[in-house]
């Protein structure tokens, strides 16, 4: 990163400066799983796969696709995974 | 010394714009001939004419590392090591520090000169974060090159859901010139994690809430205020009630500052009562780790809990402010800090004398979280203009509405217990036969604000937290 301005940190500083991802949680039981086909070659097979996977456990997912791969998802398909879902899968298929 | 000056020789720092330095153009190229020079020019690197060396320092740098106030500042170097200096034009100076070729012959003896760029207000602390040590103990966050550093606030988790003014060192060096107290003092420890509060943090958070440096002593008043342990702070930030701090501010300060005691004083608009209030609850956010949703417990909130701050209007000088009113004495600034829960209008456009208002009035405030609650929580009244018109102009001060609204405040218990008027809620069996007050001995705060026509004053109620007279209550501190 090529740091362009520097902050003072307002806390007490008991947390680390990189934020830390969220937790996974300790069970998926009930929960909605997103995946999200980004729009990759033969990336729709990878999700195939791991909806397959999903299933099997009794996992509840659905599915969403970017618009293009070349550009970040929009943010009402971001609104709607988060409204619809408590997880998602983030991966690349290649 | 700074890259690019004579080891031995002179330096002379200027700007075009100064008279002075103008005056002595033919000095420095007088100068220029007869040894070394260098001109560090400030704002016009085509300034002074004449001269072999002239160095470019828009950017302030060598001014600052050269600890210039002066312009025109004239400097010689031995041996790479400053030697003698001068500021200003005085003919006898500059003649003893660089000799006859410095003497300006035909120049008046004398003419002061003009502020260096590098000390102009708020440049310097720029230039400390620059190219200085700032002395700053606050660990450093990188902002990368494209990213938005609002944005990176809110990713932090730094704001209260409107953005914040990004706390780069040269804003928190201005917000620390507001005080003399030293960054590294504690102020205490804030709840809920009772994490050790300095003069530093207040200011970084301070700088987010958009404060200018001149409301820092207000501030670190309000804080100290907030973690008097009669207020109860860390309570009234984990309870599911309404309330949140509430902040009034008496004395010069209040006017010094800007704050606003009159139209839409509750209102927003006026910086120094928007950001004061959110300081502190930017600081218990931060400092504290108090989040909603987190320790902050509350059922519903209240809009006042992003700032809840004003002034008392204390412009007649027939009513006694509420600072003075809780042992301040006058002249002095104070801060009162109630535990709030959100303004409740109250309207009465038909009383016409004192009586008829405080009737009005005592019926507005039976309304204090349950008309059938009594003793479970204070309230502060903001009394409006006109409204105080009708009291003035009866006669009556300060003192007598407070004792007056007291005995009106007063009512059978029988009328309150639980069950009673077929409504469940109200006090317990025990106050059947008795006159119960609404409010807790000097528990009903009184303050004057608002703008001059509307008979509308505001009634703003406590927290149950109050209830518990030893342990609870509004506190009012002079500000240091």
């Amino acid at each position: 990163m090529n740091v362009a301005l520097k902050l003072r940190d307002p806390t007490a500083e008991t947390s680390p400066t990189r934020r830390a991802r969220l937790a996974p949680p300790p069970s998926v039981a009930g929960k909605s799983v997103a995946l999200m086909d980004i729009g990759k070659a033969r990336g729709s097979e990878f999700i195939d796969r791991l909806e397959g996977h999903f299933k099997k456990a009794g996992v509840a997912t659905r599915r969403y696709r970017k618009p293009t791969n070349t550009k970040v998802a929009p943010t009402n398909l971001l609104q709607k995974i988060a409204a619809e879902n408590q997880l998602a899968v983030i991966a690349l298929s290649d | 010394m700074p890259d690019g000056l004579p080891n031995d020789g002179f330096v002379i720092v200027a700007k075009h714009d100064c008279p002075t330095c103008t005056l002595v153009e033919p000095v420095m190229q007088s100068l220029d001939r007869a040894g070394p020079l260098a001109v560090i020019t400030q704002d016009d690197p085509s300034f002074p004419s004449g001269v072999g060396t002239v160095i470019d320092d828009h950017d302030l740098q060598r001014s600052f590392q050269l600890k210039v106030e002066t312009v025109p500042t004239l400097i010689r170097f031995k041996g790479g090591r400053e030697v003698e200096r001068t500021v200003g034009w005085d003919r006898a100076e500059w003649t003893r520090v660089a000799g006859a070729a410095a003497s300006g012959d035909g120049l008046p003896a004398w003419q002061p000169g003009c502020g260096s760029k590098s000390v102009e207000p708020g440049v310097h602390e720029t230039l400390v974060a620059r190219y200085g040590d700032t002395g700053l103990k606050a660990r450093a966050i990188a902002v990368g090159e494209w990213d938005d550093p609002i944005e990176a606030c809110f990713e932090r988790g730094w704001s209260d859901g409107l953005p914040v003014v990004p706390p780069t060192d040269d804003r928190i060096l201005r917000m620390l010139g507001g005080t003399e107290r030293k960054p590294d003092e504690i102020v205490g420890s804030i709840p809920p994690n009772l994490a050790p509060c300095t003069v530093e943090k207040v200011a970084i958070n301070a700088v987010m809430a958009g404060c200018k440096p001149e409301y820092m002593p207000v501030v670190l008043g309000v804080l100290e205020a907030a973690l008097d342990p009669l207020f109860v702070l860390h309570g009234l930030l984990c309870t599911t009630h309404f309330s949140g701090p509430l902040v009034i501010i008496n004395g010069p300060a209040a006017k010094a500052i800007g704050m606003n005691s009159g139209v839409n004083a509750l209102g927003q608009g006026n910086r120094a009562n928007a950001t004061i209030g959110r300081a502190l609850q930017l600081i218990v956010r931060n400092v504290g780790g108090g989040l909603p949703g987190g320790m902050d417990r509350a059922t519903l909130g209240n809009p006042g809990k992003y700032t809840f701050c004003f002034a008392e209007d204390e412009s007649d000088p027939d009513w006694e402010p509420l600072a003075q009113r809780r042992g301040i004495p006058a002249g002095k600034s104070a801060v009162t800090l109630f535990h709030g829960e959100g303004v409740n209008g109250f309207i009465d456009q038909k009383s016409r004398t004192p009586e008829e208002l405080i009737r009005s009035l005592a019926m507005g405030l039976f309304g204090v979280g349950h008309p059938k609650l009594c003793l479970a929580g204070n309230a502060v009244l903001v009394l409006a203009p006109e409204h105080y018109k009708i009291f003035k102009d009866g006669g009556w001060n300060r003192r007598r509405i407070e004792d007056e609204l007291y005995k009106a405040l007063k009512r059978p218990g029988s009328e309150l217990i639980r069950g009673a008027q077929n409504i469940a809620e109200g006090m317990p069996p025990s106050f059947a036969d008795k006159m119960v007050d609404k409010f807790q001995p000097d528990g009903l705060l009184i303050v004057r604000a608002g703008g001059e026509a509307g008979l509308f004053s505001a009634i703003i109620g406590g927290w149950p937290g109050q209830s518990v007279r030893d342990e609870c209550q509004a506190v009012t501190h002079e500000i240091r």
